[in-house]
């Protein structure tokens, strides 16, 4: 547990509640006050391990550099790079990247990608080595191999922030368990450092915090 | 440290720094093994006279990479899907005409006439240039019967087309409604899009068209269902509750299309819905049994 956030993170008032919150361009109709803009845990993975104060291990700040994986319409994405460095934003269905790229006007320092997370070959021309974070938010079978797979961008001291969504392993089976393979597959390559149930904010989502093995 | 392998450089040595169009290029075109200091390299190589004006031609270049990738895969995605699936209903249909007419002419000559698409298959595959055919259409009849085969294996390979694509296209109406099933509906529709934003009491009755107009008109009961006849969910329902079944599928099928076009998030939960939304209209069938009577259903 911390309450340290990262720079260009606050938590600040919103019509009387206290919310995490990032200055830049409104996304998703999110409420603002003057520069701030809410970030709603509840629709974004990475600000509900914030807003349960998991220690994600970012800085903030025009150094840090973040590999974010499963981009969507960019709701989180957005944050990220309101308070992080260069982010590039990988994403592959077409239509919400379209969403994207809005989000991505107003912010110099994020990238947009169309591409295939399990295929990192076809844009590590493109992103650079040794990122401080990937940011992993797929929801689709596979996750702890895509976790693997980008391994290769980030730095010895880097972070992974995974969330696991247990559905999209198995629908059937209990997602205790599906977490359980996930912890172990990703065990090939990372070192788990800490990990909490998304609950309140996202049902059936495992949080995890991991930094890479050596070689 | 200079790159050589063409194949393992960062997309700006591919690129001219003063023409974004070869920039964009490069970021969509090009791959390599393992990622590397681009901003430091790039500097290095001269492209970018330091890493801000680096940062600033990566954002122009994938920023128009990614637009002109999206436009290409979303006009590409669904208007492939809709011809296809038109396609492959139109060779099913000219397939099964022809082998009529076949099955007819073929009865005039041929003792062991059969019928459909698998006596133009059997006839194409038998030996001896139609020698086993008496007449001067001998020829005639089994060369059309080649044609029949040939239209009839396009028609297969169309739908395995048709299969393959449209979990792509709309991941979770192809889940909710089976991959031909859907592909039908977006082409009746004219367009995923267009389907996500059809009400889904018009998407309960697309294809049922002309019953629809001549209720209309005023000279018939309003259709119940259209394409969607063919889900198993209203298909394997009882004639009373079909209705209900058609509104139920249709409800969750145009939920399954606004998903896929707004988002293209697969989400496993709305199969589960549809599925207890059949079993609850089901299992009236199970309480009427037991009560006898039971109002029908509209
Ligand atoms: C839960 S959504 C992400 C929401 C987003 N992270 C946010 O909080 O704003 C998951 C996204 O991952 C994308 N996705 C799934 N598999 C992927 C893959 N192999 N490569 C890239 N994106 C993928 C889906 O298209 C979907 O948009």
């Amino acid at each position: 547990m911390t309450d340290a956030l990262p720079d260009g993170v606050e938590r600040r008032r919103f019509d009387g509640a206290e919310r995490l919150a990032t200055r830049g361009e409104p996304v998703y109709g999110e409420p603002t006050d003057r520069e701030w803009r809410a970030w709603n845990p509840d629709r974004s993975k990475l600000g509900a391990m914030l807003e349960l104060g998991m220690d994600v291990g970012l800085a903030g700040g025009d150094e840090e550099t973040v590999l974010y994986l499963g981009a969507a319409s960019g709701t989180t994405v957005s944050h990220v790079a309101d308070f992080a460095g260069p982010t590039y934003a990988v994403e592959f269905a077409a239509r919400p990247t379209r969403d994207l790229l809005s989000a991505a006007e107003s912010r110099p320092r994020l990238f947009p990608l169309l591409a295939d997370a399990r295929k990192p070959e076809t844009y590590a021309h493109v992103v650079e080595a040794d990122v401080d974070a990937v940011v992993q938010d797929v929801a689709t079978r596979g996750q702890a191999r895509v976790a693997l797979e980008n391994r290769r961008f980030l730095a010895d001291d880097g972070r992974l922030l995974l969330a696991v969504k247990a559905r999209s392993e198995d629908v059937t089976r209990d997602p205790e368990d599906v977490f359980a393979d996930v912890r172990e597959e990703l065990a090939e390559g990372y070192e788990i450092l800490e990990q909490e149930r998304l609950e309140p904010h996202h049902a059936d989502h495992l949080g995890i915090v991991a930094r890479p093995l050596e070689g | 440290m200079t790159t050589t392998d063409p194949a393992n450089a960062g997309w700006f040595s591919e690129a001219d720094p003063d023409d974004p169009e070869s920039a964009a290029e490069a970021v969509r075109d090009g791959s390599a093994d393992e990622p590397r200091d681009w901003p430091a390299l790039a500097v290095e190589a001269g492209f970018a006279d330091d890493e801000d004006e680096y940062y600033d031609a990566l954002k122009e270049a994938t920023t128009a990479a990614t637009r002109a990738a999206v436009t290409e895969r979303e006009a590409a995605d669904d208007r492939q899907l809709v011809h296809a699936v038109r396609a492959m209903d139109d060779c099913e249909r000219t397939a099964n005409e022809l082998a009529e007419r076949l099955a007819e002419w073929g009865g005039t000559v041929d003792p062991d006439v059969g019928t459909g698409i698998d006596y133009a298959r059997e006839l194409a595959a038998r030996d001896g240039n139609g020698a086993d055919l008496p007449g001067d259409g001998g020829d005639r009849i089994r060369s059309l019967a080649e044609r029949v085969a040939d239209l009839a294996d396009e028609a297969e390979d169309l739908r395995e087309f048709v299969e393959r694509q449209t979990p792509t296209v709309a991941p979770n109406l192809a889940a909710l409604a089976g991959p031909v099933l859907a592909a039908r509906l977006i082409s009746l529709a004219g367009g995923l899009e267009e389907l996500a934003k059809k009400p889904s009491g018009t998407v309960q009755v697309l294809g049922a068209e002309d019953a629809l107009f001549a209720h209309l008109r005023g000279h018939a009961p309003s259709p119940k269902h259209g394409v969607i006849y063919v889900h198993d969910a209203v298909r394997g329902t009882r004639p009373e509750d079909r209705g209900s079944a058609a509104r139920a599928v249709a409800g969750k099928l145009s939920i399954a299309a606004r998903v896929d076009h707004y988002s293209g998030e697969r989400k496993p939960e709305l199969d589960a819905e549809l599925e207890e939304r059949i079993e609850t209209i089901r299992a009236r069938a199970d309480g009427d049994d037991a009560a006898t009577g039971g109002e029908g259903d509209d």
